[in-house]
């Protein structure tokens, strides 16, 4: 068997590749796929977990966890659509107006 | 009988005034008028319930107590209370009758009537005071009242000055009453009158260390301190040298209280408080020369300088601060009933002189300065010929009251001993001089030429009744009085130190004699240089420059008090004001105002918009608080 920390390892490693990339990426667009990046991360923890103890509770879970991500990836690129209509960029650095 | 309805009255008028007086206005004196004279009626009671051997002490209200100390308002009634209560009834009712007259159409009528109730009421509580605490409350209520009503006119600056140093004047001798006063509850355990004079005999001989707090030894007699800490009170309330300066400026206010409170009643007080404390006074000796001599040089300093003056009013008062001085003499040299009986003939004349030229003052348009007066004897008889009354009193003219209240000053004062025999020779003295500058007023102002505005001396005339008939009473009074024997009802009031003179030696003789012909030759001067030979007084103020401007300039003493205390404090307060309030006080608070703008400066650069941002900070908080999660 493959021991359960390598998949909780790989979980991680993943979840911060995601949110470093929310982070630093100046791209709207790989904003939003760092964060399907981190959902997925938490995806494969349930999984890991379900499968080594057994339980079929956390594969339920990941069912639902897809579902609200599709939802947000929706309503998230239809926010970058607005967004882009109002200033014809992605570049997040240039969305300042709650600077004091 | 009601005695405290005699104060009660006056209070009430001033409330009902103070409260409603924007509507009451122009009928204000239908308020007040009708409270002070029934006040007047009750005081006449009084007094022939006193007369007939009724003296009467009755607690009215207990303030505090704490521990030993009671303090409680009460009345007390005994002769001197009696004469006071009729001399402040009569006179106040007389000028609230012609201040009808006087403050006609003016806008600050209904004030004035409540300051002057509110006056009356707090010196009739000044006077039926029963212990020292309720005499000083009333005692600063009077220089509060005095301050409110110097500065009636109120857009005036000089009006302001004078009331401000009046009060001030005032406060630096209030400052010694109070030492005085915490003294006598130090020493006797008590403030009431009865219980301190009883156990004063037994308690002269206690001495007081004054260097006690410094580790020192300096015994003086207490009694003695006590004394001339009280004494500091009345030289200030009383106008007696040095603190004398405030009265002259108290002419900025209406004439009315010029008469009331600067003649007859509020300076009274100092002399009505040494008289009332004499069970005190005449077991302390050096007390009492300290008062004689006081007096005496306050009566020659007022006497010498009325010489010289233009103003009407101005001269009245430095007459009556020379005056004052006569009765403190007297007190000073145990002659109490005297002094008293001085102070109630003198309540009588002076307060129809002031009365007077306010009178002339009204014809005149508000002239003061005789200069511009003259020839008027004919157009206002009335005025003329009571003001004439008051200064016969004024000048010891025989069978005027004043000349049998100064005769009972003088020939007890010389059979006061050595001291007594000398101030009374400076009282005689001084009769002259009073005798010359009263007459020169009358001369000026009222005889020869008419020297008057031509604008205004068309129309001068007699003012109307509400006016002249308070002139006609005190004119009757200043005679009446003489006649009434008050010494003989005073002198069971005080301690007597066989001091009644005693009348019918030649030596009183002698000196009734000396005093009459003063007055005389000082009324033929004074008609000598202004009715006969009208160019000498110039010329006589020429040869003897130095001392006429001595005498016009008030001894300089106003001048010595400017440079010595109040420009050194102005220049203190200055730089106080500057460099602590300013820099200390002023720069902490800013300072602290301008610290916190500076944090919220520092504080803004997180507020960058930036998104990234933001989702940084709450990454590394969820970090953190995971952090802390698991370690602990």
């Amino acid at each position: 068997m493959i021991p359960l920390s390598y998949y909780v390892i790989l979980s991680a490693i993943v979840f911060i590749t995601g949110v470093v990339g929310v982070l630093i990426r100046r791209n709207i667009i790989i904003i939003l796929l760092s964060i399907e990046l981190m959902l997925n991360a938490t995806n494969i923890n349930f999984v890991a977990f379900s499968s080594y103890f057994q339980n079929v509770v956390g594969q339920v879970f990941v069912f639902f966890a897809l579902t609200v991500a599709a939802a947000e990836v929706a309503v998230g690129l239809a926010i970058i659509i607005a967004l882009y209509r109002s200033k014809t960029t992605i570049n997040v650095d240039e969305f300042q107006l709650l600077k004091w | 009988m009601e005695y405290a309805l005699i104060p009660l009255l006056p209070f009430a008028a001033f409330l009902i005034l103070g409260i409603f007086g924007h509507w009451i206005k122009d009928r204000a004196h239908l308020v007040a008028v009708p409270a002070v004279l029934v006040s007047f009626i009750l005081s006449v009671i009084t007094f022939m319930d006193v007369a007939s051997g009724r003296h009467t002490s009755i607690p009215l209200y207990t303030w505090a107590t704490s521990g030993d100390l009671r303090i409680e308002l009460g009345l007390y009634v005994d002769r001197l209370t009696a004469v006071m209560l009729l001399l402040v009834t009569i006179v106040s009712s007389l000028v609230h009758v012609y201040t009808i007259g006087y403050m006609e159409g003016e806008r600050g009528y209904a004030r004035f009537f409540a300051y002057v109730a509110l006056f009356t009421f707090s010196m009739l509580m000044l006077v039926m005071a029963d212990n020292f605490l309720q005499l000083f409350i009333f005692w600063e209520a009077v220089g509060l009242c005095s301050y409110l009503l110097i500065g009636h006119w109120y857009e005036r600056p000089s009006a302001c000055s004078a009331a401000t140093k009046a009060f001030i004047v005032n406060r630096v001798g209030d400052f010694g009453f109070l030492l005085g006063l915490l003294l006598v509850y130090l020493t006797f355990g008590s403030l009431e009158y009865r219980q301190v004079f009883a156990q004063a005999p037994d308690l002269a001989q206690e001495a007081f260390n004054l260097l006690r707090p410094f580790g020192g030894q300096w015994e003086v007699s207490t009694l003695t301190l006590i004394c001339l800490l009280l004494f500091m009170g009345a030289v200030g309330k009383s106008a007696q040298v040095p603190l004398h300066v405030w009265l002259p400026d108290a002419m900025e206010g209406p004439t009315p209280i010029s008469a009331l409170i600067h003649a007859a009643t509020m300076v009274t007080a100092g002399v009505f408080m040494v008289a009332r404390f004499a069970p005190l006074y005449s077991l302390s000796p050096v007390a009492m020369d300290v008062v004689a001599i006081t007096g005496a040089a306050t009566m020659v300093l007022g006497a010498t300088i009325a010489l010289t003056q233009f103003d009407i009013k101005r001269i009245v008062a430095w007459s009556t601060v020379s005056q004052l001085g006569y009765m403190m003499m007297a007190c000073g040299l145990g002659a109490y009933a005297a002094g008293i009986y001085h102070l109630l003939t003198h309540g009588a004349f002076k307060a129809l002189l002031f009365l007077g030229c306010g009178s002339v003052i009204i014809a005149l348009h508000h002239e003061q300065d005789m200069r511009r007066m003259g020839g008027l004897k004919d157009k206002m008889p009335v005025t003329y010929w009571t003001f004439v009354v008051g200064s016969l009193a004024l000048a010891g003219f025989p069978l005027t009251a004043g000349f049998f209240s100064k005769d009972e000053v003088l020939v007890s004062a010389w059979s006061a001993g050595a001291l007594g025999e000398l101030l009374a020779s400076l009282g005689l003295a001084t009769a002259l001089l009073t005798a010359f500058y009263s007459f020169r007023l009358v001369f000026v102002t009222f005889w020869g030429d008419s020297r008057v505005d031509p604008h205004h001396a068309g129309h001068v005339h007699e003012p109307s009744r509400t006016m002249t008939v308070p002139l006609l009473i005190l004119a009757a009074l200043s005679i009446a009085t003489g006649y009434l024997g008050i010494p003989g009802f005073l002198s069971p009031a005080f301690p007597g130190s066989g001091s009644e003179g005693h009348h019918d030696s030649p030596i009183a003789f002698g000196i009734m004699a000396i005093a009459t012909l003063m007055g005389l030759v000082g009324i033929a001067v004074a008609y000598l240089l202004y009715v006969k030979s009208p160019g000498l007084p110039d010329r006589l103020a020429q040869q003897w420059q130095q001392l006429y401007r001595l005498s016009l300039n008030k001894w300089y003493v106003d001048e010595a008090y400017d440079r010595t205390v109040v420009g050194p404090t102005i220049r203190l307060a200055d730089r106080l004001w500057n460099s602590v309030d300013v820099a200390v006080i002023d720069g902490a608070v800013n300072g602290v105002a301008r610290t916190i703008a500076w944090g919220g400066w520092l504080m803004r650069f997180i507020q960058s918009g930036q998104t990234q941002h933001y989702a940084l900070g709450m990454t590394l908080g969820a970090v953190l608080i995971l952090t802390v999660y698991l370690l602990f």
